[in-house]
């Protein structure tokens, strides 16, 4: 840190050194911009999947589970749970629907939400379309 | 203190410190409901205890920033605080806001305040990290940018140093990326990528840089060493930060549905991340060993040269550990990510804003230069109790991270979550254990700003 290496020159580097690198993330997310709509399968969003996100968020439920990995880490993980319960969204909404208010005596537990059928079967639509997502084969295997 | 108006940072120290207290309670909870499933259920079940304790974390972290600036600033502008008044009124506006979400998150049946906070007219909630109310978010935008303006029309009245331009290039930055908080569209991918445009070019981007101001200001204070031999490695640190860490962000779209380049760009651009971590470890050292003066505030050296080694630990080496895509396939999402999460968090950011408290309230109160000496033998029992349960806490999140990956993810029969749960519990009772010393520890901080005594001087 001596001789002709002055802070005028670090700061210079600092400078172009974060441009350059802000200027390449945003043309990488321009291209990752155009190649999503082959990934995530977007034209089934439809307005069940719409509100089903919303129920998914209204109720917090990534407090507890992860998502394609990402939220908490108290509760499986749900991007697979289609699968996992031999892709039935039937079988998703039983699930939910059945959980004691009181909880289960010692165990973790998820609460009642209450949900409408309606509400019911937008998330479990939701789950399966999540399901479908090209995440280069994450989860390693069913278990999440 | 040089100037009257730096004493508005006392404020937001003190409520700092006492959200810093909830945080911890609730991570206890949380702790405590790892293993007794039930705990505390339906009253206030898991996912609400994990709202406020990061969000407390998030808020009380911002409140420390702000306040380290207020100290800071007018003192490297040389110049009064352009409003003192402002930042008081901003501070009770901030507090309020954040207890009032709160007591919301705590009294109030999460979809019901989603729906009396209007979420439907911009819904941003329900979202890991970003679980506030719209009307909050809303509310943290005013504060910041009020807060900006402060600090801002301080700068321009006064002396520009280095220190302060990368402090504001920071909190700029950091109300910028926070917008992205504002975009949430129905595609959940594109909601998840632009996500981490908050949450990872927070952490491992903008809030670098204010970590490297405030530790480059504390460094001169209780250093003595040439400023201009100081900013200049703050520059190459930040420098370092934002080469690696803006493509870095790649290490989180790898399994999100994004494309599989990425799995390249961001194995090799956050390998990098480690470096600026280990240049702050360097730096604070030698800083140190240069030093050309004693400085008699040994507690706030203390903390200057701990967050420089543990953000290294925690962000750099724990990091590292599962960053590359090859690894991070196994171990995403797992404990391995609490554990990184925690270590990270306090080493860089808890420890800082703890750096700058312990250098400057002192002062605030009326101090030539430091608290007494038994006031700052407390304190560093403090530093080490914290310091060291942290450590614990990680290595058994590590521990049980490993495990859950084995049992759930890598072994030929993979088991089901809740079962791998209960046969590593416990990892998670001695991580609770290590909570309560925690706890302890930050009691005894608490402690410390109440004994008094004849202040220390240089022997
Ligand atoms: C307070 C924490 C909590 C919240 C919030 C929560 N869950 Fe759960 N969830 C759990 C726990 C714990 C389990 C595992 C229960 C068991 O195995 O006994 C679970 C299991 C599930 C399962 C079955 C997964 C499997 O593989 O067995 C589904 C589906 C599910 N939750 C959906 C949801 C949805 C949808 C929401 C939001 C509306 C939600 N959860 C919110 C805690 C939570
Ligand atoms: C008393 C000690 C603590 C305990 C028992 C504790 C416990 C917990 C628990 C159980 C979680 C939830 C993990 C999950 O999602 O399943 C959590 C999350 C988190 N805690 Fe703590 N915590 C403690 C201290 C801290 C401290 C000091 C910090 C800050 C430095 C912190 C920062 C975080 C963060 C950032 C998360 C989110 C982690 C992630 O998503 O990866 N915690 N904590
Ligand atoms: C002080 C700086 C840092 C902090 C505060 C921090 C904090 C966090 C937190 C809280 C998470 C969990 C996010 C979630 O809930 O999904 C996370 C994830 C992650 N961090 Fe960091 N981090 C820091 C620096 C780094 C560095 C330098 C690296 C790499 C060398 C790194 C690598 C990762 C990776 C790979 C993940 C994703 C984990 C997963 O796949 O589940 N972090 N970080
Ligand atoms: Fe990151």
């Amino acid at each position: 840190m001596s001789g002709a290496f002055t802070k005028s020159t670090a700061r210079n580097i600092f400078y172009g050194g974060s441009v350059f690198f802000l200027l390449m993330l945003i043309a990488l997310t321009f291209d990752t911009m155009g190649t999503l709509p082959e990934r995530d399968h977007r034209e089934n969003i439809t307005e069940q999947v719409a509100m089903g996100k919303k129920v998914w968020e209204d109720n917090n439920c990534i407090g507890c589970h992860t998502l394609m990995g990402e939220g908490a880490y108290f509760a499986p993980e749900l991007a697979n749970v289609y699968d996992r319960f031999g892709k039935s969204k039937e079988a998703i909404m039983g699930f939910i629907m059945s959980r004691p208010a009181e909880g289960v005596p010692g165990r973790r537990s998820m609460p009642q939400f209450n949900l409408s059928q309606e509400e019911l079967e937008a998330v479990a639509e939701f789950l399966k379309w999540v399901s479908e997502i090209d995440d280069e084969n994450w989860p390693p295997n069913i278990q999440g | 203190m040089k100037y009257q108006s730096q004493s508005v940072a006392k404020l937001y120290f003190i409520a700092a410190i006492a959200l810093f207290v909830a945080q911890i309670l609730f991570g206890l909870i949380m702790g405590l409901q790892y293993v007794i499933g039930d705990f505390l259920f339906p009253h206030i079940p898991f996912n609400v205890a994990r709202m406020v304790h990061t969000n407390a974390l998030i808020v009380w972290l911002l409140m420390g920033f702000m306040g380290a600036a207020y100290y800071l600033v007018p003192e490297e502008a040389e110049t009064e605080l352009h409003s003192p008044k402002l930042a008081v009124a901003l501070f009770w506006i901030f507090l309020a806001a954040a207890g009032a979400t709160v007591a919301a998150y705590l009294l109030v049946n999460y979809a019901t305040l989603a729906h009396i906070t209007g979420n439907e007219l911009l819904p941003t909630m329900g979202r890991e990290f970003l679980e506030q109310p719209t009307i909050t978010k809303i509310g943290i935008v005013v504060v910041v940018l009020g807060f900006l303006f402060n600090i801002g029309m301080t700068i321009l009245k006064g002396r520009k140093t280095s220190i302060n331009l990368v402090l504001m290039l920071g909190l700029v930055g950091l109300a910028v990326f926070f917008l992205f908080a504002f975009y949430n569209p129905d595609n959940l991918v594109l909601d998840k990528y632009y996500w981490w445009f908050v949450v990872h070019l927070w952490v491992e981007g903008v809030w670098e840089l204010i970590l490297g101001a405030i530790l480059a200001f504390v460094l001169i204070k209780v250093t003595g060493v040439d400023r201009e031999v100081i900013e200049k490695w703050l520059y190459l640190i930040i420098a370092m930060a934002l080469i690696s860490g803006i493509l870095g962000t790649g290490h989180h779209f790898y399994w999100i549905g994004t494309p599989a380049y990425w799995q390249t760009i961001g194995s090799i651009f956050s390998a990098l991340e480690p470096i600026p971590f280990f240049m702050m470890t360097l730096f604070a050292f030698n800083m140190v060993n240069q030093r050309r003066r004693e400085h008699p505030n040994k507690a706030a050296t203390l903390w200057a040269l701990g967050t420089s080694v543990m953000a290294f630990l925690g962000a750099g080496v724990w990091g590292f550990l599962h960053t590359l895509a090859p690894v991070n396939y196994f171990t995403h999402g797992t404990q391995i990510t609490a554990a990184h999460g925690h270590m990270a968090f306090y080493g860089a950011y808890v420890m800082i804003v703890i750096t700058m408290i312990s250098y400057a309230m002192p002062l605030i109160r009326g101090r030539a230069a430091a608290n007494s000496m038994k006031s700052q033998v407390v304190e560093m029992w403090s530093f080490w109790l914290m310091t060291v349960s942290m450590i614990f806490i990680t290595l058994f999140l590590t521990g049980a991270g490993i495990l859950q990956v084995w049992l759930q993810r890598y072994s030929d029969a993979p088991q089901a979550f809740m079962v791998v749960q209960e046969k590593i519990a416990l990892f998670y009772w001695m991580r609770e254990f290590a909570g309560l010393v925690f706890l302890i520890g930050l009691v005894i901080y608490i402690v410390s700003f109440f004994i008094e005594g004849e202040e220390a001087t240089v022997s």
